[in-house]
């Protein structure tokens, strides 16, 4: 557990958070909210928490976001809000 | 609509924070969690007693398929459902009648010269995917891994066939029925796993007395046990995650993918 | 600077946690895109998941897989007899949040699928995400929408 490195993740994870709810390119979104999900995986990882981290990695990083895009592409890409 | 929204949310958040001030300080090992100051708690229990119990060095996999066995079978009965709730959703036949896949099995590489440099790339990179996502399965008992992640990999690799050809190449090699068929398979293995205690004359899930069925000694055969389930929580997740791609890519009509 | 001392920097991950979660469930009631709000519903979960973790945490602790000298304590002690001096559990993180979070994660993103797919199934029958385009939709009498 080291500290300064806990902040600062902590910091980046809440302003990906509000860019992939602001952006209005639902593709673009998409892809911050895998950065966040990566982030996430590097501060569980820290943590010490190495089988969440692996499972957020594959799972949230790599599976979820090809799930939405595929959903993306078949409805539409903008969003109104 | 807006405004209420916010206030729900600030009213929600300031009563959390009113409350942050009275938990344990982060990272105290002697937070009530943890396992307090005297008392001795099931966390340290699980801790402690692992090694002599089961042989596993992974703690993680230890609590998550031995002593928390019910609660992971019936989390892997929950994403069985979840997929074949989403083929009951979406799947639907196309207007012309069924129809094979349009490519045979053999099919090289497409003739377009955009994804040539995609196709041999993934061609390559699948394979080690598949090995790696095995390993990790089965490597679950000394490191990170395990059932869910080997799983989870061993799914996007399908995937990857699909993304970087298209569907019906990776449903010729995995099709609609033989991914239903694995991961029914997955949850019978699990269940009938604890159902084979249960005959033995134990406790439901308790792997020690399949010591007969592996040749070893009991708490070896809590070792093989695990090893066992997790075997069948990979099936079911490998099988889950390829057909909730399947499905969401082509509508249901499981034919061109994106 | 004492209330600092006090209620935040020894409990900054509970406070990142809040605030994940009030952007995540803002998120799920104004927003208006259905996709955006199941991105909400992401972010919400992992903030819940982040909490659990947090709990766990122990100063200074290694990762909870066991070091690879233990048969020779076990053939020096008797484990019934002095099963506390073998492995000392401060030294390891809390192993029980990880487990219930791992089965989370997985859930998760299987209730995202079905979450998605019934999006696909809305979008077939009105031709939008939209929020208050469906609504408007379903109030002229929609495609298979009894009024």
């Amino acid at each position: 557990m080291i500290v300064a490195f806990d902040i600062i993740i902590l910091i980046f994870l809440v302003i990906t958070a509000v860019i992939s709810l602001r952006v209005r390119d639902l593709l673009g979104a998409t892809m911050v909210l895998s950065i966040y999900s990566f982030l996430m995986c590097l501060l569980w990882a820290e943590m010490g928490a190495v089988d969440v981290a692996f499972t957020e990695a594959a799972v949230g990083a790599g599976v979820s976001t090809v799930f939405l895009i595929a959903t993306i592409y078949h409805t539409r890409r903008h969003s109104s809000d | 609509m807006k405004w209420i929204g916010l206030i729900a949310v600030v009213l929600t958040g300031a009563l959390l924070l009113s409350a942050v001030g009275d938990f344990p300080d982060f990272g105290d090992p002697k937070s009530p969690a943890n396992g307090g100051v005297g008392d001795f708690s099931v966390s340290q229990y699980y801790i402690t007693h692992t090694e002599q119990d089961t042989k596993v060095p992974n703690v993680v996999t230890a609590v998550l398929a031995d002593y928390r066995g019910y609660d992971t079978m019936f989390e892997t009965t929950v994403i069985f459902i979840a997929g074949i709730g989403i083929i009951a959703i979406l799947r639907s036949h196309p207007p012309g009648g069924r129809r094979g896949p349009a490519h045979p099995i053999d099919a090289t590489v497409d003739g377009d010269h955009q994804r040539i440099i995609i196709g041999i790339t993934c061609r390559i990179m699948i394979p080690i995917i598949q090995i790696f996502a095995l390993y990790v399965v089965a490597h679950g008992h000394h490191s990170p891994g395990g059932g869910f992640q080997g799983g989870v990999m061993l799914g996007a690799s399908f995937i990857l066939i699909g993304l970087s050809r298209d569907l019906q190449a990776a449903l010729a090699r995995f099709s609609e029925r033989r991914f239903i068929v694995l991961a029914c398979l997955g949850v019978a293995i699990y269940a009938g796993f604890g159902l084979l205690c249960l005959l033995l004359e134990r406790n439901f899930l308790d792997y020690g007395v399949l010591d007969g069925f592996f040749h070893t000694d009991p708490v070896m055969a809590r070792s093989h046990g695990i090893f066992a389930v997790e075997v069948g929580v990979a099936f079911t997740v490998t099988a889950i995650m390829f057909a909730i791609y399947a499905n969401l890519s082509s509508k249901g009509r499981l034919d061109e993918g994106l | 600077m004492d209330l600092l001392n006090q209620y935040l920097i020894p409990h900054f991950n509970y406070w990142a946690y809040v605030i994940l979660m009030m952007i995540g469930m803002h998120a799920m009631i104004v927003k208006n895109n259905l996709i955006k709000k199941l991105i909400g519903m992401s972010i919400f979960q992992t903030a819940i998941i982040l909490f659990y973790v947090s709990i766990g945490v122990k100063e200074g602790a290694d990762i909870p897989v066991l070091h690879h000298h233990a048969p020779e304590v076990a053939e020096s002690h008797t484990p019934a007899a002095d099963p506390h001096h073998a492995v000392d559990p401060d030294h390891y993180a809390n192993p029980l949040p990880h487990v219930l979070m791992l089965t989370a994660i997985v859930v998760g993103v299987s209730t995202l699928g079905m979450a998605l797919a019934i999006s696909q199934s809305i979008y077939k029958d009105f031709d939008t995400l939209e929020e208050n385009e469906i609504l408007a939709k379903i109030k002229q009498g929609g495609p298979g929408i009894d009024v």
